[in-house]
Parts: structure tokens; C-alpha cells; sequence
């Protein structure tokens, strides 16, 4: 059946199923790969995207309860302009592999959009869901405490004297 | 050969064995560079390098080891590097290396090597992975922590050589000799006239140059990038969602698939039905393979789908009593004095009497220890891409050893290796895993049957259920100690399923993997009083391997053999404190002599933690060294306990439903019993000797990587089994550390001049010891038994 959803402020129609999750709507139908795949059971939060502005497990999101809401997924989070976590998870060199970096991304700004200066419980409620294989929490921590307290956002290139 | 070369071999597609034991040690490292002009006239640069191992090696455990401790040195291996170096009309670097990034940093840090002795700006430096092309690039294998130590030399010979090239094409174009010229960023500059030549106007002249035999390397007092914390190439990809894992792969027309597996181990499909399957919308075909029974759609939901309404027949499995219970039993039994049953276990190491010396001993400590089998459970299941036509192949896929994907899929279609492509993507977490090729193989097998290009996705549950283990293993460790409470005799008695049997990769019936970090023990007895002898004295000691059969398939996992025996070993050791009446830090410094860079690094975390000085109420503290891979690594946790409490993810329970809106919830529930403690880690101290540092950030982050794994290892990781199959099938049944149970974490890193050594592993094998030591220190129990039980 012919669905209509807004993705990143554009509007897409797709042919799916209605309780096809937005999960493989937007990587196998629209070509939307940063949302990832981590276990399809919502356990890991690779999926985490935002449906009218708030964090949920697009593999458990059927496209049916989307609705008119608008879709935001990590191509859409710093598409004009890097987001300001985006900034701090580069000055933080936060990545590794790098997998579950969009699910990291989604659900901290999600928190940050509720709590602009979260407390550290509320940034251990908002990421616990969040698994990372390669151990980036430490750097996560630190690069939403720099965002939090408005810290300076020094360009990660620069480290260093590297120039 | 160490087993860590062996590794690197095998992957790297070779066959292990006799054919890698002969090889001489004495070859020393030679770097092949020819050079050409590229097609857009930049200068083209093919750097291979073959030779021997760099590191001092995991057989030689410390440069001011005591003369009178005979280990064998290392056998020289064979290694290859081989990159691409393209410098373009703008002064743009491109470097192409045969080494797969899997989150270890490994394109920026090789790049950095090469920017430096080349002078390059870095702001103009770009890495990426080469495809994989046999006769272009050389064999391909990333693992065993190898790819600095291998590629450090060839690429500084590199950068330096082209360097020369450039200013030996300035030095004709000015008229001025060579001697008069000196780089700046980017730059060939000559002071006297003040004249600057940017590299990007002579490369097509210096193409056409002989590269020099032995360009002259920096002075490294005078780096501008090696040793400074740069930011990684490959982090804006990966924060904006564009880099593109294997299973981001998308190819016009393409199919996905999903593979029903066998629920038993040694089961295979007897008969199925298609029809459910293939009423799924989007469900194009269903077939046979192998593995299984491959579900083919138009995506991956239907795929799924499809899977879910397939009704398949099931040969019985092979072992349908076995259980996590009788795995223990197995290797029990399998260190029991022989009786009738199984070869008798191999001498990995006899050092002395040790037999013997225990015998007569009056004071002994005796402890058996087990670790359960792992999965590797990287965060990008295992997926890859096949397009299969005109007899040839093109394969996407993230692997840590393209060539061994090549050979494989060559093989399974019987196709030649050269029509056979490899695109090797960003992978989502390696950790050993993915230098394996049965996932390879699988989708090989499943595009033989499909008319367009197929990606073949392993679940979750297909990635813990179906996969490659670490192999479990238990060991009786027996020490006899002297008057002073100091190890005379150590006898150390292992059994573990193997590793490298499967690719015919034992030497003298020992499997390496599956002893080392015992076999080079770095402790020895310190001299006795001012009677004594000068230097610490090695003690005898045996080391024995059994190789029990079970029916689960081994391969390497972070950090190998040492995830496992250098817990038992530092556990042990600890015990051996306790025994001789000795605060455990200071029992280890007397038992590691001054020099020893295992003693450094254990001198150093003991500053850092203020090891000695009093802890919060109810914390302990605990430490473990070890080395690995050229690197040597100490740890302090500070580990408290308390009541299992909501949040933590060893407590089952489903996470939260996933409605939009719904918070994110993890796995919450309380759910061990209500008298139970749980350890909490707060704090881990590590510091680190790795040789000299190409990017500290890279090795701080490694360290924090490596620890986070190993510590959820040890807190949460075993592989369960039950009727014959396996179990654990989901992060619920195997979780891993979540950001609120995640200790700070400080990183000291030791300046060296030593050659680079592996940063990828050698943090993971020390955390769990750590954490163990402090538990004893907390509770006066040892911890013999992996994961973590809670306390009682
Ligand atoms: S893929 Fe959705 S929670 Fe894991
Ligand atoms: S960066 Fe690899 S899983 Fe998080």
C-alpha cells in the first residue's frame, strides 16, 4: 500500500506494508543507511530516530503509527549545518567503528532538545539504551558534558598543534 | 612463530604450519617502492614491504629480562604491507592501504606515518582502503594488533623516499643541488633564494625519477605529526551517517536475503516447505544452501518475514546432551590425571623441575580457574554483498581479511581468484570475528542463485547462535612458595578447545594461542636477602595444553589466548599474595626486576592510583600487568559491591517496548536475588608501554575499548548450551557494559622508544584480573569462574 511520510522535512511515498517497521522503510526502500541495524528486538538502539521530535526504535516503529509526524534521522540531524553534538563528538574523537554513533547521536540530541543542561542521570537515562561494542561511553559522556556546559567548541583538526 | 603471526598469516590467506615454521628469522625488513605517473599525471608511488615481525614479540616478555630466564626468541615471520601513495597537481595526499578499518584508527595513523616523512600537509591528506587486488596490493589481513608494528617502517621509508624524489625535481627545475633545499608543509623550499615550490608542481617530474635505495628518515625529535593526538580521517563520516558499512551497500536491483539455520549444533536441514515463505509479500525465492535454508526478497523485512512462515525438517544435532554443565565437565576431565580416555596433553613449556620441586614442597597453592566460550557480538551484524555475472564476481563486504574473503569466494563459485573483486567497507566492529570468511562464503553460495546482486544479513541471534567462539577454558594452576611466600615451582595445567588445529596450525602438538601469556610468564623469584644471588631467579615452570572436543567453532577474539590465561595468571598471582601474608602490587614489583618494562608500567598505574593510600568505605582495589601483541598494560580497578539494582544490563528482562515515544529503556529489573551484590566498577587506571606512539588519542581511545570489552566479558560474557544447542541468542542473554555501568577510565601512556607495539588488544586481557583481585581484596574469595557471579 502507498504510504506518504516526511523525512528529513521531504515528503516520500513508499509501497509497504503498513506494519513494515520504519526501520527497513528507510534503509531498504529509501536508501537512508545511517539509520543501522543492530538486533532488530529493540535492545541495542542502533535504530534510534526521531518521530515528531522524539526518540524511538524505528525497528519496533511500524510505518503505520508514523503518521503525519515528521521523520529525523542522522542524514537529517546536521544535513545544513553540523549539530552541535555532532561538533563535540568530533572534538571528542567519540567514534570507533563508528556503527552505533547515529543511534548515539539521535538519542543525545533528543535529550539535549527536553534537558539543553542535563543533569548526569538524565544522560545516563536518555543513553543506557544505547549499546556500543567498542566502549565510546567515556567520550560520549565527555562530549555531551561539552555541549551541556556550553563549552567551546574547539575544531578537532586543530588538536595538538598538528599544523 | 608466535600466535600472533600465525594469525596474521592465516588470515592474510595464507596456510599455517610446517610452511611458517621453517621460515628463517634472520631475514631482515626490506621495502619494495616503484614508482610511476598516475593517469592525471601525479605521482604514483607502490610501497610493499615483506620481512620480519618488528615487535619484540609476545615470547620475550621484557627488554631487561634476567639473562639466566631462557625463553626462545621470537621466529621471524614474514609480514607485508602494501599501499598506494598518489600525490596530485593540488599537493593532495591519497594513501590506499591493504588494512581495514574497524575502529581502530588504522587509515589515520598509517597516513600520519607517511605525512610526516613525506612533509605532507594534513590538511590535504586523505586514507582510505584499497580493493582487493592480489597482484596490485598483496596479500590483505588486519589482526593481531599488527598493522602499525608491520607498517610503520615501509611507510616512513615511503613518505621519506617520495620527499626525496620531490625536492631532487626542485633541486633540477632551480638549478641548485639537493643538499640547498628543505621541505615545509607541502612545499619544497630553497632559504638562500627564498624560492618555494609547491609538491604539487614537481610531481610530474619526480615521477619520472628511481626512487632512492635509502632515503634518509627524520630525526623523530623533529615530528611534526607522529606522536601528536590528531583527530581521526575517517570521524565526519561516521557522526553524519554517510559511511558506509556492508550492510549500507546498495546496488541497483539488489535482493536481500536471511538464512534459516539449524537450531542444534551438527543439525541440517532433512526436508522444508516453501510455500508460507514464499505467500510473504516481497518473498522472491527460497533455496537450499549449506547453511540452511536461504530466503531471497526484495528487502530485508520480507526476507525476515519470509524466514518466519519457512517450515523446515531438522536433522537431529550431533550432541543433544551437551549443555553449558557438561562443557565444564569436558574440560574437567580433560585435566584429570589420564586414565584412559584422550591423548595426553602436549608440554607447552618445561622450565626446570618443576614437576618435581612441587613434590618436595611443603607450602603449595592450588586453584582451578574457567572461562566460558565468548561470541564477539560486533555491533554491525555480519553481512556481505555478492554480485555474480559473466563469470565474474564483485563482493562488498567488511572484512579484516579481503584476501581470505577472495580465495573463498573463488572457491565456493570456482571462479579464478583475479575474477573474484573485493570492495571492503567500513566494518562495524571486527574483534576478530570478521576475519573469518564463512559469512563470505554463505552469501557466495546463496548469489549462485540469484539473478542480481544479493546481501546476505545475519540477525542478531543469527550472529550469537551460529557463529565462531573464544574458546572456553579451565586451568589448575599449582605454585610451591619458598620460606619467603615467592613461587619456587609453577605448574600450570590448561585445557582448551584449539584454535589453530582447525587450519593445521599446531607446532610440536601445542596450539600458542591456547598457552600464551603463560608459556612467557614474565615473574621470577627475587634474590634471597643480601645472601642471595643479584639477579631475580626464573623458577621452574610447566606449562601443559589438553585439547578437549566440543562441538563449538573457535576462532580469535580480542586479544586471543591472553583474554584468557592472563586473567587465570593474574588471578593467581594475587592468590599467591594472599598466601605469602604480601600486599599484591608490591608482591608483583619484587617479582618483576627494575627494567622490565612489565615492572614500568606497573610501577607507574600504582603512582596513579595512589595504590596503598585509603579508599572509600566499601571499595577495594585491585591490579593486574600484562603483556600482549608488543605492548605491556597495567590496570587498577576500584570495584565496590551492591545490591543488583535497575539498570543493569546482566539482569534479564525485556527493555522497554518501542512505540514511538517511548523512552529509551534499557534492560531494567532487578531480578538476581534480593541478598545478592553485584560488583560496580567506579574507577580503572591504566597505563600503557606500546612502543613509540604514532597518535596518542588512538592509543588512549584503544585502551578504553579494549578494557570496556574485556570488562564486559567479565562481568556478563558466556556462551550458553543447552540440549545440544546453543541459547544465547540476544543482548538480553548477552549483555555488554551500557553507559551507566561504565567506569571512568584514565590512560596514562608510557613514553617509549621502543617500536611500536599493538594497541587494538593488549588493554583487554587486564581488566578482568583487576577487577577480580579487587573482589578478593573485597570479600577474601577468589573469583574462579567467568563471568562474575554475584556475591552471595
Ligand atoms: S535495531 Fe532497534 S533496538 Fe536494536
Ligand atoms: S563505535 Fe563501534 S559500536 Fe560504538
Amino acid at each position: 500500500m502507498s504510504i506518504q511520510l516526511t523525512v528529513n522535512g521531504i515528503a516520500r511515498t513508499v509501497e509497504a506494508p503498513p506494519e513494515m517497521p520504519l526501520l527497513w522503510v528507510l534503509r531498504d526502500l529509501l536508501g537512508l543507511t545511517g539509520t543501522k541495524y543492530g538486533c532488530g528486538v529493540a535492545q541495542c538502539r542502533a535504530c534510534t530516530v526521531h518521530v515528531g521530535g522524539a526518540p524511538v526504535f524505528a525497528c519496533q516503529t511500524p510505518i503505520s503509527a508514523v503518521g503525519a509526524q515528521p521523520v529525523t534521522t542522522i542524514e537529517g540531524l546536521g544535513a545544513a549545518k553540523l549539530h552541535v553534538l555532532q561538533e563535540a563528538w568530533l572534538a571528542e574523537d567519540v567514534a570507533q567503528c563508528g556503527y552505533c554513533q547515529p543511534g548515539q547521536l539521535m538519542s543525545a540530541a533528543a535529550l539535549l532538545a527536553q534537558h539543553p543542561a542535563p543533569t548526569e542521570a538524565q544522560i545516563d537515562e536518555a543513553l543506557m539504551g544505547n549499546l556500543c561494542r567498542c566502549g565510546t561511553y567515556p567520550r560520549i559522556r565527555k562530549a555531551i558534558a561539552r555541549v551541556a556546559a556550553g563549552g567551546a567548541l574547539a575544531p578537532a583538526r586543530a588538536q595538538d598543534g598538528a599544523k | 612463530m608466535s600466535a600472533r603471526d600465525l594469525y596474521k598469516e592465516l588470515i592474510a590467506g595464507r596456510s599455517a604450519g610446517s610452511q611458517a615454521r621453517g621460515r628463517s628469522a634472520d631475514i631482515s625488513r626490506r621495502t619494495f617502492l616503484s614508482v610511476s605517473a598516475s593517469a592525471t599525471g601525479g605521482l604514483l608511488l607502490a610501497v610493499s614491504c615483506k620481512g620480519k615481525d618488528p615487535s619484540p614479540g609476545a615470547a620475550s616478555p621484557g627488554a631487561a629480562e634476567p639473562a639466566a630466564d631462557v625463553r626462545p626468541p621470537p621466529a621471524g615471520a614474514a609480514a607485508e604491507l602494501n599501499a598506494w601513495i598518489h600525490i596530485d597537481h593540488a599537493d593532495h595526499v591519497t594513501l590506499r592501504i591493504a588494512e581495514s578499518e574497524m575502529g581502530q584508527g588504522i587509515l589515520t595513523a598509517l597516513a600520519m606515518i607517511l605525512a610526516e616523512e613525506l612533509d605532507a600537509d594534513w590538511s590535504k591528506v586523505s586514507a582510505e582502503h584499497a580493493p582487493c587486488d592480489a597482484r596490485r596490493y598483496g596479500r590483505q589481513g588486519t589482526g593481531g594488533s599488527s598493522s602499525i608494528r608491520q607498517g610503520w617502517e615501509p611507510m616512513k621509508k615511503a613518505g621519506a623516499a617520495a620527499r626525496a624524489m620531490l625536492i631532487a625535481a626542485a633541486a633540477e627545475r632551480l638549478g641548485v643541488p639537493a643538499s640547498e633545499l628543505t621541505t615545509e608543509p607541502c612545499l619544497v623550499v630553497h632559504a638562500a633564494s627564498g624560492r618555494k615550490l609547491p609538491y604539487g608542481t614537481l610531481v610530474a617530474a619526480a615521477a619520472r625519477l628511481q626512487p632512492p635505495a635509502e632515503p634518509t628518515l627524520k630525526d623523530p625529535t623533529t615530528y611534526r605529526l607522529v606522536g601528536k593526538s590528531i583527530a581521526r580521517l575517517d570521524a565526519p563520516a561516521k557522526i553524519t551517517g554517510q559511511a558506509v558499512y556492508g550492510l549500507d551497500v546498495r546496488v541497483p536491483g539488489m535482493k536481500f536475503a536471511v538464512v534459516a539455520r539449524p537450531p542444534a549444533l551438527g543439525s541440517s536441514v532433512a526436508s522444508f516447505d516453501a510455500a508460507k515463505a514464499l505467500a510473504v509479500p516481497g518473498v522472491e525465492q527460497v533455496v537450499q544452501v549449506p547453511a540452511g535454508v536461504a530466503v531471497i526478497a526484495a528487502n530485508t523485512w520480507a526476507a525476515l518475514r519470509g524466514r518466519d512462515a519457512l517450515t523446515v525438517q531438522w536433522t537431529p544435532g550431533t550432541h543433544p546432551q551437551l549443555s553449558t554443565a557438561g562443557i565444564t565437565e569436558t574440560l574437567a576431565a580433560a585435566l584429570r590425571p589420564s586414565k584412559t580416555a584422550g591423548a595426553a596433553p602436549a608440554i607447552a613449556k618445561a622450565q626446570g623441575k618443576a614437576e618435581a620441586t612441587l613434590a618436595r614442597s611443603k607450602r603449595r597453592v592450588v586453584a582451578t580457574y574457567e572461562a566460558p566460550y565468548l561470541a564477539h557480538a560486533t555491533m554491525e551484524p555480519l553481512n556481505c554483498t555478492v554480485h555474480l555475472s559473466d563469470g565474474k564476481c564483485k563482493v562488498w563486504t567488511g572484512t579484516q581479511g579481503p584476501t581470505r574473503a577472495q580465495s573463498t569466494v573463488a572457491e565456493a563459485l570456482g571462479l579464478a581468484p583475479e575474477n573474484v573483486e573485493i570492495i571492503t567497507t567500513f566494518l562495524g566492529g571486527g574483534f576478530g570475528r570478521r576475519s573469518q570468511a564463512d559469512f563470505v562464503k554463505e552469501a557466495a553460495q546463496v548469489a549462485k542463485h540469484v539473478a542480481a546482486p544479493v546481501q546476505l544479513v545475519w540477525t542478531r541471534e543469527d550472529d550469537l547462535r551460529a557463529g565462531f567462539y573464544r574458546p572456553a577454558a579451565m586451568a589448575t594452576i599449582e605454585a610451591a612458595l619458598d620460606a619467603r611466600g615467592f613461587p619456587s615451582a609453577w605448574v600450570h595445567r590448561i585445557a582448551s578447545p584449539s584454535i589453530l588445529e582447525q587450519m593445521n596450525g599446531l607446532v610440536d602438538g601445542v596450539d600458542q594461542s591456547s598457552v600464551e601469556g603463560v608459556v612467557n610468564l614474565p615473574y621470577s623469584a627475587p634474590p634471597n636477602g643480601w645472601h642471595g644471588k643479584p639477579a631475580n631467579q626464573a623458577f621452574p615452570l610447566l606449562v601443559t595444553w589438553a585439547n578437549p572436543k566440543l562441538p563449538l567453532s573457535t576462532w580469535f577474539w580480542r586479544s586471543v589466548g591472553s583474554s584468557q590465561n592472563a586473567w587465570m595468571v593474574e588471578c593467581f598471582v594475587d592468590e599467591l599474595a594472599r598466601a605469602a601474608g604480601q600486599d599484591p602490587l608490591q608482591y608483583r614489583q619484587k617479582m618483576l626486576p627494575d627494567g622490565m618494562r612489565h615492572r614500568r608500567v606497573l610501577d607507574e598505574v600504582a603512582r596513579l592510583s595512589g595504590w596503598g593510600k585509603p579508599v572509600a568505605e566499601g571499595h577495594a582495589l585491585g591490579v593486574a600487568v600484562h603483556e600482549s601483541f608488543g605492548s605491556y598494560v597495567a590496570v587498577v580497578a576500584e570495584v565496590s559491591l551492591a545490591a543488583a539494582a535497575a539498570g543493569a544490563p546482566g539482569a534479564p528482562g525485556a527493555p522497554g517496548a518501542g512505540a514511538p515515544g517511548a523512552p529509551a529503556s534499557p534492560a531494567s529489573a532487578a531480578s538476581a536475588a534480593p541478598a545478592s551484590r553485584e560488583p560496580r566498577v567506579h574507577k580503572l587506571w591504566c597505563v600503557v608501554d606500546a612502543g613509540r606512539v604514532v597518535n596518542p588519542n588512538t592509543v588512549a581511545a584503544q585502551m578504553e575499548s579494549g578494557l570496556i570489552y574485556g570488562l564486559s566479558a567479565a562481568l556478563y560474557g558466556k556462551i550458553d548450551v543447552a540440549g545440544g544447542a546453543i541459547t544465547t541468542a540476544s543482548f538480553a542473554q548477552y549483555p555488554a557494559l551500557r553507559l551507566p555501568q561504565c567506569p571512568d577510565i584514565e590512560v596514562v601512556i608510557l613514553n617509549s622508544k621502543a617500536e611500536p607495539g599493538g594497541i587494538g588488544e593488549p588493554s583487554t586481557p587486564v581488566v578482568a584480573p583487576a577487577v577480580c583481585n579487587a573482589l578478593l581484596a573485597l570479600t577474601g574469595q577468589p573469583v574462579r569462574k567467568l563471568p562474575i557471579a554475584p556475591v552471595t
